[in-house]
């Protein structure tokens, strides 16, 4: 094992001096205890707190929600004043969209993919972290703005100019404009990363098209945040410079185009609901095969048609603009468009159902789940396709129809994804399964729940319940349909309380050794991540996997026999890899926290007093420069490696191509 | 650069090729990942420049019922801002410049060109500061109206480009003079010659659009 070769000289790649790449500073070590999570550059556990921190995001938007509820129980609510209303379902949305369902997808994308494509690490371990701080603190400094004189009050969409000074004078929407923006480098410096690790990085072997769906879907929404963020980032800027610098874009006394901002706002927002959605559709695309012992239905179509969702997403955007005054030819080209979107989408769908149909198929909780991804997005996609009909449209916008619709995507289809997906490989992390027993007890209150919720605003909207209101009045007739939907709503709330219970039921019963160990390979799964340790040992692969199938865990397993019938010929648990190397890995850093500490000190700043923004950038650059005089390996802990910054499996332009692959001595049982 | 799909895949059982942590396994592509970093950022701050030019056309002509003022196209100076776009293309071809000599080891010509390049790029930036100041004077300040805002955000979000990338070539220029790069670290200096080509490209985009298209 390399563990025994002698220091290597190559120290000096970094600068030639190697004095200069040990750093200014002490760097952390790999202690237990909160540093061991703070300076962490771990994709594992940097994956799991981003999934934490979303929780917590998810419980806030949650009390958001059951606010809006409560308002809206009966006619002429008095919960909530307007202003508070605007203030508490602006932050819903923004809180639900950005720090939730982006860093849930964003946990399981760090967690999973180096596994699924079998590196150590991703392609910029620091880089990583510094995206997660970014996230952290972009979430705490929106959510200051309730302390500092109520929250962003102009929706998610933040419509300008009705979002600029005049019509919304409060710090809120500064924190909105300056909040997204920091999530947003988070979000564009993990894309850049994952984009680098999944095209770079991948095990030999593992070819783009032998490469897991889910690993696919991420790629594609990765390419998406590349291109989507920076036009919400100009139209961020945009709204910043007038709030804060009296710039006049959108200053209708000068003459400003209303439309600006909602085109450049949708250019993002439709792409947006894809990076959304797409993360999910990934999951159940590894679950349903798993589940139904089949293998996916037209791996290449499903691999085929979420690229194409990708770049038709760019086409469609008018569609939320049909009623802005576009002319009959901008709403005909879009109405277009955005039913043709419609078609890779179904044919997900289609494909889905054919990977289930003469499946032998275990209803286990997260296939419960995925189940439900598919029906219930298939309820959003056809009220979709019902707004694509501009004339239908016309109708049905800014109802409660539409916010039917985006339900029926995000929670139907998104967060059943999620939540799949956590049941699923919350093994792989922790070592344990979730009670399938409570699971299921989750699964069917919150699909009650959610239709409860969210099935009776398609009647309500067609009715013509104005959505973004504070009120309806008792003449409306809403009133019935309402007061179900506040009940569906606390009913999804205890069925979150039962997943809280067994998360921590089931924790708890792992520490007193009353819930099992789960081996590598819990599920009799396909893909390689299960062909290591439950829960991933700290370096994941013992050996670099070499990929030869689709699949290809599930071919080490199940190979055809004479007359073609599949037999098993390995047990997955014995071919795993044992997970008993330790090589050394990527050591922790102080910089990533501490940059990203600096930007909503700026942020806050441009709104306060600059005085602050200095300070911010001190750190900001103080940290750039730790950072950069840092090696990515600790040169002094245990073992050494190169200065260089990214992993140890990639090349570094130093010309030696030495071993590619040396065989180890003893390969694990297989 | 070895492509890793060709390393030989006959082992079939999981663990057979060992982890090396000395010698760095080739990538997919064959392309750096420091190198694949940099085209992705270029290919996202591309709509970032797009989504900039957009609004300036559409609202260059915006003065507003209220101003009087001008808007940025009645200013214009062609000749003076083709001379500073000139200089900032010329810039490019130092740049090339640089990248080759280090490729061929040639360190002080690699500084030389390193400098010169960043020199053009602050010629540049002083002409912009001259154009911004000797407008203001003619009565364009950033909220005169619609189209000087538009107008500065775009020019001014390139000037930022440049003006980091002239931080990039200084400090490319002291570590090479240090000598903490040598020969064998070409690439950073390609990957930032990749930087400064796009910040060209796109102000001749600009140019063209702002500038020259009446
Ligand atoms: C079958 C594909 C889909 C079609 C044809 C479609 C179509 C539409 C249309 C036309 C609108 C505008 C309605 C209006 O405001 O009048 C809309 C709104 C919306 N859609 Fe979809 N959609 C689809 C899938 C999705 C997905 C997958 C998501 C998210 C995961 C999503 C999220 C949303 C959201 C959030 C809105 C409301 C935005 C707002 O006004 O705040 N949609 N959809
Ligand atoms: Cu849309």
């Amino acid at each position: 094992m390399a563990i025994t070769e002698e220091r290597p000289e190559i120290l000096e790649l970094e600068s030639g001096d190697t004095s200069f790449s040990t750093g200014a500073f002490a760097r952390p070590t790999n202690a237990s205890g909160w540093r061991a999570w703070f300076f962490t550059v771990d994709h594992k556990k940097i994956g799991i707190m981003y999934g934490a921190v979303a929780m917590f995001w998810f419980l806030w938007g949650g009390v958001e929600a059951l606010l809006i509820r409560a308002q809206l129980f009966t006619p002429n609510g008095t919960v909530l004043t307007a202003e508070q209303y605007n203030q508490i379902f602006t932050m819903h949305g923004t809180t639900m969209v950005f720090l939730v369902i982006m860093p849930l997808a964003a946990a399981f994308a760090n967690y999973i993919v180096p596994l699924q494509i079998g590196a150590r690490d991703v392609a910029f371990p620091r880089m990583n972290a510094l995206g997660l701080w970014l996230f952290v603190f972009g979430g705490i400094f929106l959510n200051l703005s309730w302390f500092l004189g109520g929250g962003p009050d102009g929706g998610w969409f933040a419509y300008a100019p009705n979002t600029g000074v005049t019509f919304s004078p409060g710090a809120g929407m500064d924190f909105y404009a300056l909040g997204l923006q920091i999530a947003g480098i988070a979000s564009l410096v993990g894309a850049i990363n994952l984009i680098v690790t999944v095209l770079n990085m991948r095990a030999p072997g593992m070819t783009m098209l032998r490469m897991p769906v889910f690993t696919w879907m991420i790629l594609v929404v990765q390419f998406l945040l590349l291109f989507a963020l920076p036009v919400i980032t100009v139209a961020l800027i945009l709204l910043s410079f007038d709030r804060t610098f009296d710039a006049n874009f959108f200053n209708v006394a000068m003459g400003a185009d209303p439309l600006l901002w909602q085109h450049l706002f949708w250019i993002f927002g439709h792409p947006e609901v894809y990076i959304l959605i797409l993360p999910s559709f990934g999951i159940v695309s590894e679950t349903l095969p798993v589940f139904s012992r089949k293998p996916l239905f037209g791996y290449s179509v499903i691999v085929i048609s979420g690229a194409a969702i990708g770049f038709m997403g760019w086409g469609v955007w008018a569609h939320h603009m049909f009623v802005s005054g576009l002319g009959p030819v901008g709403v005909a080209a879009f109405s277009a468009t955005t039913m043709f979107i419609a078609v890779p989408t179904g044919v997900k769908i289609l494909n889905w159902i054919a990977t289930m149909w003469g499946g032998n198929l275990r209803f286990t909780v997260p296939m419960m789940f995925s189940i439900s991804l598919v029906s219930m997005f298939t309820i959003g996609g056809l009220s979709g396709v019902m707004h694509s009909v501009a004339p239908a449209d016309t109708q049905q916008t800014d109802t409660y129809f539409i916010v039917a619709h985006f339900h029926y995507v995000l929670f139907g289809g998104a967060l059943m994804g999620l939540f799949a997906g956590m049941y699923y490989w919350w093994p792989k992390a922790f070592g344990y399964k979730l009670s399938e027993s409570l699971g299921k007890w989750h699964f069917w209150i919150l699909l009650v729940g959610f239709n409860m919720t969210f099935g009776p605003m398609h009647i309500v909207g067609l009715q013509g319940m104005a959505r973004r209101h504070s009120r309806y009045g008792p003449e409306d007739g809403f009133d019935f349909w309402n007061a179900v939907v506040t009940i569906g709503a606390f009913v999804i709330l205890i069925g979150m309380i039962v997943f809280a219970v067994n998360i921590v039921r089931s924790w708890l019963g792992y520490k007193a050794g009353t819930i099992p160990q789960e081996p590598a390979d819990p599920w009799d799964a396909r893909t390689i991540e299960w062909a290591i340790p439950c829960p991933t040992p700290e370096h994941n692969f013992d050996y670099v996997p070499v990929i030869t199938d689709i699949d290809d865990f599930w071919h080490k397993k199940y190979q055809p026999d004479e007359n073609g019938k599949l037999r098993k010929i390995a047990d997955g648990n014995e071919i795993a890899q044992k997970g008993d190397q330790s090589p050394h890995l990527p050591s922790p850093s102080y910089w990533p926290i501490v940059l990203a500490a600096g930007l909503p000190l700026i942020a806050l700043g441009l709104i306060y007093n600059l005085w602050v923004s200095g300070i911010g950038l001190v750190l900001l650059l103080g940290a750039m420069f730790g950072w950069s005089l840092e090696p990515a390996t600790d040169p002094n802990a245990g073992h050494d490696d190169h200065g260089d910054d990214h992993d140890p499996d990639t090349n570094a332009p130093d010309g030696d191509e030495g071993g590619d692959a040396e065989v180890a001595e003893e390969a694990p049982v297989g | 650069m070895a492509d890793i799909d060709e390393i030989d895949t006959s082992n079939l059982a999981y663990g057979r090729t060992e982890w090396d942590d000395h010698h760095h396994l080739p990538t997919n592509t064959g392309l750096t990942n420091e190198k694949v970093t940099m085209w992705a950022f270029l290919g996202s701050d591309c709509l970032l420049f797009g989504a900039l030019i957009s609004t300036y056309l559409l609202l260059r002509n915006r003065v507003g019922p209220a101003t009087s003022g001008p808007t940025a196209a009645d200013l214009f100076d062609i000749p003076f801002t083709s001379v500073s776009s000139f200089v900032l293309l010329m810039s490019s071809l130092t740049m090339v410049l640089a990248v080759t000599s280090i490729q061929r080891a040639e360190m002080d010509r690699c500084k030389l060109w390193l400098l010169t390049t960043a020199a053009l790029g602050s010629i540049f930036i002083a002409g912009q500061v001259y154009e911004f100041t000797s407008f203001y004077r003619e009565g364009l300040g950033f909220t005169t109206n619609i189209s000087s805002s538009a107008f500065y955000t775009l020019t001014g979000f390139h000037g930022v480009h440049v003006s980091l990338g002239i931080v990039m070539l200084v400090t490319m220029w002291v570590l090479v003079s240090g000598g903490q790069i040598g020969p064998e670290r070409a690439e950073t200096i390609e990957i930032i010659g990749l930087y400064w080509h796009f910040v060209d490209i796109v102000w001749i985009v600009i140019f063209a659009v702002v500038y020259l298209i009446p």
